[in-house]
């Protein structure tokens, strides 16, 4: 059994997912949905509620069960844990819409494999407790969807000129077809990749110099 | 998709809808493990003997169900499989190749949540392929990763030497190069016809 930091919820419990920790711009978990169904914005909104409701339901379900599941067999019990939510949310969205479920395909029931959600109940569902683990999750999974509509809204907006199915563009637009295609998914997260490295030294090099400054000053 | 022929399961599942570059599955390890040559062709090796494995299970275990009518069953009985083979392979390179099995490091136990052997083992059941097909698919699946990964981890070799601007360098220069890559791989779609 792992050790039991029983810290308090914090704002920076829910916030961590959403920036510092992203799922995906900074840990690169998850990355085979975040791809494929990025085309288009209400795709990305439907796999990002979906992953959203499992890690959410999963990883309470891992804190409730943390001091009965024996150490060897945790990632086991983790996965069938996951895989049990996932047919339920794979029952559900076929049932309610039919467009959505053939739109996302085979991604829901891939949902399993997602590193995201398996990498939460080791990490963090199986050593805090319930209500910790549900706040900490929620901003996972919120980081998580953000992070499918950064990448769908700029490929439909590119590759077919709508958002969320409106125009947005007008007649003369050409659509930039390669965005919707495969290779376009991996260059659009290579983009925001690049944006958040960029970001992220602008502001050392402003820490960096404001540290000079400083250093001059005295 | 009953009338095709071998061949054709094989070459559609290895290059026209490669299942690294076309259809986004398995790209943790293509991004984790592509930085040596010799460690990614190891993994992909170990990755396409699991998906042998699992596809050849997940066949039986599909019929199994199918006769007992538990198919909501069948998620969770294709991850144990996935799982136990992964456990599997790791014993079998722990005692076989030390070495090997520490470069691979977490990224072994990781193949279980490798999307593309549970991608080879959902498609097959969707596609309804028999015995014999499912075996090709995944053999050509299993081909396509290593071709994937093995490509990647070249041209990341070459890359090592080039000067590229530091907010490049990592995961962004290798998702630039899968896309150019995935690009190249468009090329094949001609093939299916």
């Amino acid at each position: 059994m792992a050790t039991h930091n029983d810290s308090p919820i914090t704002m920076d419990t829910f916030l961590a997912g959403i920036w510092r920790e992203n799922p995906v711009f900074v840990m690169l978990l998850g990355m085979c949905p975040v791809l494929a169904v990025t085309n288009s914005v209400s795709n990305a909104l439907a796999m990002g509620l979906a992953t959203t409701f499992v890690l959410l339901c999963s990883s309470a379900l891992v804190a409730l069960l943390r001091h009965h599941i024996p150490k060897e067999v945790r990632i086991a019990a983790y996965i069938i844990i996951i895989a049990t939510f996932v047919t339920v949310v794979d029952y559900v969205i076929q049932a309610v819409s039919l467009e959505v479920y053939n739109a996302l395909g085979a991604f829901i029931q891939l949902i399993v494999v997602n590193c995201m959600i398996l990498g939460r109940a080791e990490a963090f569902a199986s050593r805090n407790r319930v209500g910790t683990t549900l706040v900490n999750s929620l901003g996972m999974g919120l980081g998580f969807t953000l992070a499918l509509l950064c990448l769908g809204s700029v490929r439909e907006l590119l590759g077919a000129g709508t958002l969320l199915g409106f125009p947005v563009f007008g007649e003369a637009f050409e659509p930039w077809v390669i965005m919707l295609l495969p290779p376009g998914g991996f260059f659009v997260l290579g983009a925001w990749l690049l944006l958040f490295a960029w970001v992220k030294e602008m502001q050392m090099k402003r820490t960096a110099h404001a540290g000079e400054a400083s250093a001059h000053a005295r | 998709m009953h009338a095709e022929s071998l061949g054709y399961i094989f070459l559609n599942a290895a290059v026209i809808n490669n299942f690294v570059l076309a259809l986004f599955l398995g790209i943790c390890p293509l991004l984790g493990v592509s930085g040596r040559l010799n460690t990614a062709f190891s993994m992909g090796l170990a990755t396409a003997f699991v998906m042998l494995i699992s596809s050849t299970a997940a066949w039986g275990l599909n019929a199994l169900l199918s006769a007992y009518d538990l198919e909501f069953l069948r998620l969770i009985a294709y991850i144990a499989v996935i799982a136990s083979a992964v456990q599997l392979v790791e014993m079998t390179i722990k005692k076989f190749s030390p070495p090997l099995y520490k470069a691979l490091g977490i990224f072994l136990p990781l193949i279980t949540t490798n999307c593309a052997i549970l991608g080879v083992a959902l498609f097959q059941t969707n596609y309804e392929y028999d015995f014999v097909q499912s075996v090709v698919y995944s053999l050509g699946a299993g081909a396509g990763f290593i071709l994937a990964i093995v490509l990647m981890a070249g041209l990341r070799e070459r890359l090592e030497l080039a000067d590229v601007p530091s907010i490049a360098r990592g995961a962004a220069m290798s998702l630039m190069l899968a896309g150019i890559l995935s690009l190249a791989f468009m090329g094949f779609a001609g093939l299916g016809g």
